[in-house]
């Protein structure tokens, strides 16, 4: 155990010699799905709950889709499905950016993650007592200030909770990325293993770095939630 | 032809995967009612030991554990017959998947479970007691019944989310849905539209199973009023 890490400690944090790997791949991906994944959610998910049945139902339709098939297949589709077109090949631009691996899995994951954040947050617009919408309105507030200034914050506040168990399942989908060639923390842990045969110490070591990870987001969003939600606990203590 | 004769194979592809996410549920609860009565045990070594399991295990990506568990058991089990001096005995990835699924999955299914004992009104135990039935009587005739109303809902997302977990057994070497897919994509030239096709058929699966999940949640609902806004 100690010669592993020893050994390979810094392919498993940082760097496999050549370029980012293990931890700092795992990490790259996970912030960089959140980083697009959730602004993109915040506007599909004004469109799901919109009256207008133009912008609901195709929103509707892209994570019924989403959410109901694994993102290992979501990943085969973009990375092997989409690459094998002769019309991407033929595309210089579509070409390079199919090609690569950690292209694939970071769109895979956005996809993913979107729709189910989509859900979440829509559900947190429909679960804003309708008084607080009524009062905007009567305050003469327009569509867009009234999401600017009451519904959004209202609502992203309110799904901070769920949206902390997405972020950790989010985490929990990275290693899927080492079936596009991305060194993120699984593959070190593959390479590890075939170099040692020591298959309980090198992905021992992974599911330990992992679980340390889950529990600091776990820690980070309870501090968030205490700030952003201590208006809902008025009056309880 | 519409699968360029790939039929059979995807067939027996969709009936590994559903014969496997179906084996590893039934393992998963039954992990997860052992967990869900040893969280709830007045025993501290068994809270103990069930809170290690769950929380160990759902922090950890569902994928990793699947290799660590995968690899891990065929050298321990090496090991043992190794000692005891017997040949070599192959677990084969059916029942390695099935057993590595089950286990994980068994911790989300102890945390439901443990909400839904706790869900269960304490005067539903204390009027079994007065009535003078025994623990087990208790269990099974007022305890079990009203727990699983509160535990379907869960147990339906855990499914949903077990499912879609099994497109990960081709990883360790099983012919499912996933792996048929693509060795028949990669020989037709015809990747994209096998991709799409596993896909669709995942998509089946997990609308039938919410369309059935939604009528045994109607079912345990039975008799339970529910209030209208």
């Amino acid at each position: 155990m100690i010669e592993i890490l020893q050994q390979y400690w810094l392919a498993y944090l940082w760097s496999d010699g050549q370029r980012l790997s293990g931890l700092g791949m795992t990490l790259l991906l996970l912030l960089a799905t959140i980083g697009i994944g959730f602004p993109l959610s915040v506007l599909l998910a004004v469109a799901r709950v919109s009256a207008r049945r133009r912008l609901r139902v195709p929103v509707y339709l892209y994570t019924y889709f989403f959410r109901g098939t694994p993102l290992y297949i979501q990943l085969l589709i973009i990375y092997s499905g989409v690459y094998s077109l002769q019309l991407v090949q033929q595309q210089p631009d579509l070409n390079q950016f199919f090609q690569d691996g950690f292209n694939c899995a970071l769109l895979a994951f956005v996809l993913n993650t979107s729709a189910y954040t989509t859900e979440i947050l829509a559900g947190a617009i429909r679960s804003i007592p309708h008084g607080e919408i009524e009062a905007a309105e009567a305050f003469g507030m327009s569509r867009w200030a009234m999401y600017r200034h009451i519904i959004l914050p209202a609502a992203l506040r309110r799904a901070l909770p769920n949206y902390s168990n997405e972020v950790i399942l989010i985490l929990h989908a990275t290693p899927i990325a080492f079936t596009a060639t991305v060194p993120e923390l699984l593959k070190v842990a593959r390479d590890v293993n075939s170099a040692t045969y020591a298959s309980f110490e090198a992905f021992g070591t992974a599911a330990l770095i992992y679980a340390a990870v889950s529990f600091l987001i776990v820690w980070i969003f309870r501090r968030l939630e205490r700030r952003w939600l201590a208006f809902l606990h008025t009056g309880s203590h | 032809m519409l699968f360029y004769g790939y039929e059979a194979q995807i067939i027996d592809g969709t009936w590994m995967t559903v014969k496997l996410s179906l084996l590893s549920l039934l393992l998963a609860i039954v992990f997860g009612l052992l967990g869900a009565l040893c969280k709830l045990s007045p025993q501290p070594l068994l809270r103990r030991l069930a809170q290690g399991y769950s929380t160990l295990i759902r922090s950890v990506p569902d994928l990793v554990l699947m290799l660590l568990l995968f690899y891990s058991l065929q050298i321990a089990l090496n090991q043992l017959t190794d000692a005891l001096a017997l040949a070599q005995i192959d677990i084969d990835p059916f029942s390695a998947g099935v057993v590595t699924i089950g286990f994980i999955y068994g911790a989300y299914f102890t945390e439901t479970f443990r909400a839904a004992f706790l869900a269960v009104p304490r005067g539903q135990l204390e009027a079994a007691a007065a009535y003078g039935m025994g623990r087990l009587l208790t269990f099974r005739r007022v305890l079990f019944p009203q727990m699983m109303r509160f535990a379907l809902p869960g147990l339906g997302n855990n499914w949903q989310v077990l499912i879609k977990a099994s497109a990960l057994v081709s990883i360790i070497g099983l012919a499912d849905i996933v792996k048929v897919t693509q060795d028949a994509g990669r020989s037709t030239m015809a990747l994209f539209e096998f991709s799409f096709l596993a896909a669709f058929i995942y998509l089946a699966i997990t609308t039938v199973s919410s369309l059935l999940l939604h009528r045994l949640e109607r079912r345990y609902n039975l008799g339970v009023k529910e209030g209208r806004l």
